[in-house]
């Protein structure tokens, strides 16, 4: 990737995987909400959802820290320090 | 009544196969007598001897949220299809859950899924393996998720008898509610596994059709030119329901399944018994336990798949089990071989025999096997019938017979 993405396109991004993935509205998905408590994403589709993210926006994201990425504002902070 | 002849009736019907993606468009193409089967247009067929299917008329995924068909495999999403019409016409029933089991066949099951993620496992590595892929592959997906969706409790069974997967299942339902342990079984079969390497092995076993520049006469059952089968995908389910309990809910009745017989060859793994034996006896067992004798019988929709091995033996066992007397139809002329799905769909087609009095043609039959010795419906046939019979056989020398009557 030549630029790396803003917090808003991040935010954007992830959004648009949780609806496909998991039916999540997009509405929905803001940084206060957490992937399995609020959003219902249960733990097979929050494996293809870091999936989804690492090809998108091209950072790796190991399974241990995989585990600290409890709300959507997390996965956006993690996924924007990790492209720098 | 004695409970294990407890009355099983038959209250809802569900499928989508190349004919049509529902029962009525279906029964509307058996019944005019249309093919499904078509030119397989892919690139890798080209590289195949067998360059025809029958493929969906409807892709699943016009009716299953894309959300929900991500973590299906094609097989499961067929089920789910069938599975949700049939639930639907049954009057979408309350019930308690704990009462409710499942009961859904598959040959093949989530072979697509196999092979699709083995491919990027090979070219992407571990790491791109689908999350999904085990339970989207493995053999009980489409009972499994079939039951996930209409909340049963009781039960999801998977019955797996290669092309008598279908037809066994209908003989695990009727089991289940005279064992007292269900009042309603969702039973079906499932297929979809169009896929180079399972036509190359059915191709190498010499037992497809290769007759690609007329795929609408390809599928001939008990015609003298028949040349093998044809490969189809689809599904197809059934509400079977304890008579006293589709009574007190005032629907629809459609017939009876008054019984069924299960029965192996143990002859040869793939050829059947040259005078059909294990055929006959399923069907015999299948009169017996449904009380009926063998001139009651007035309609056999019949296996038949277009393979020179297979046709002739079932029509011996047919003559021998219940005479030349009924009227016999052969649907795989019209749909292809929907493998372990055919038992179902076959036997919704058996059901709508009864309940609408007309039997469907025999298509592409110009010239019969003389060993045939039997009256094949090759145009639409009007008839009261009391008492028809389904069979069904599968790779592995499966025989399963069920007998269905008019309420």
């Amino acid at each position: 990737m030549s630029q790396p993405a803003t917090d808003a396109e991040i935010r954007q991004g992830l959004a648009e995987i949780l609806e496909e993935i998991a039916d999540v509205d997009p509405a929905n998905a803001t940084d206060d909400k957490s992937f399995t408590d609020d959003l219902e994403v249960d733990s097979l589709s929050m494996v293809e959802v870091v999936m989804a993210a690492q090809d998108r926006f091209g950072v790796e994201i190991p399974d241990e820290d995989v585990q600290q990425l409890k709300t959507v504002g997390d996965a956006v902070s993690y996924i924007s320090k990790r492209q720098k | 009544m004695n409970s294990h002849h407890e009355c099983v009736v038959v209250t809802g019907l569900g499928a989508t196969t190349p004919l049509g993606g529902d029962v009525a468009s279906t029964w509307d193409g058996l019944l005019a007598g249309r093919c499904g089967v078509r030119a397989l247009e892919t690139q890798w067929a080209q590289e195949l001897p067998v360059k025809i299917a029958a493929s969906l008329a409807q892709e699943p995924t016009e009716k299953i949220k894309p959300v929900q068909a991500r973590r299906m495999d094609r097989c499961t999403q067929v089920a789910i299809v069938a599975a949700r019409e049939a639930w639907a016409d049954a009057g979408t029933p309350e019930i308690d859950p704990e009462r409710l089991a499942v009961a859904v066949g598959s040959g093949f099951a989530g072979v697509l899924t196999v092979l699709s993620q083995e491919h990027i496992r090979r070219t992407d590595g571990y790491k791109r393996v689908s999350p999904l892929s085990v339970p989207m592959l493995m053999p009980n997906g489409p009972a499994a998720m079939v039951g996930l969706d209409l909340g049963a409790r009781a039960g999801a069974h998977t019955t797996v008898s290669a092309c008598a997967s279908g037809a066994e299942s209908l003989s695990l339902g009727l089991d289940i509610i005279r064992a007292g342990r269900a009042d309603m079984v969702l039973v079906g079969g499932a297929e979809a596994c169009i896929h180079p390497l399972v036509l190359s092995g059915f191709s190498q076993m010499r037992a497809l059709s290769t007759r690609n520049d007329e795929p609408q006469r390809a599928s001939r059952p008990f015609d003298k030119a028949r040349d093998g089968f044809v490969l189809a995908e689809g599904a197809g389910a059934i509400v079977l329901e304890r008579a006293d309990h589709a009574q007190a809910r005032g629907v629809r009745i459609y017939a009876a399944l008054a019984g069924a017989g299960v029965t192996s060859d143990a002859h040869d793994v793939v050829q059947p018994h040259p005078q059909g034996a294990g055929a006959a006896r399923a069907i015999t067992a299948a009169l017996r336990a449904a009380g009926l004798d063998r001139r009651d019988v007035t309609h056999v929709n019949a296996h038949a798949t277009s393979t020179p091995a297979g046709d002739a033996p079932e029509a011996e066992a047919i003559r021998a089990a219940i005479g030349d007397h009924a009227v016999v139809t052969a649907p795989k002329g019209s749909l292809g071989h929907l493998l372990g799905a055919a038992g179902t769909v076959e036997a919704i087609a058996t059901v709508l025999a009864i309940y609408h009095g007309v039997i469907p043609p025999t298509i592409n039959l110009e010239e019969l096997d003389e060993r045939v010795r039997l009256d094949i419906a090759t145009k639409p046939r009007e008839a009261t019938i009391q008492a028809a019979v389904n069979d069904s056989f599968g790779f592995g020398g499966h025989n399963v017979a069920v007998a269905f009557t008019a309420v």
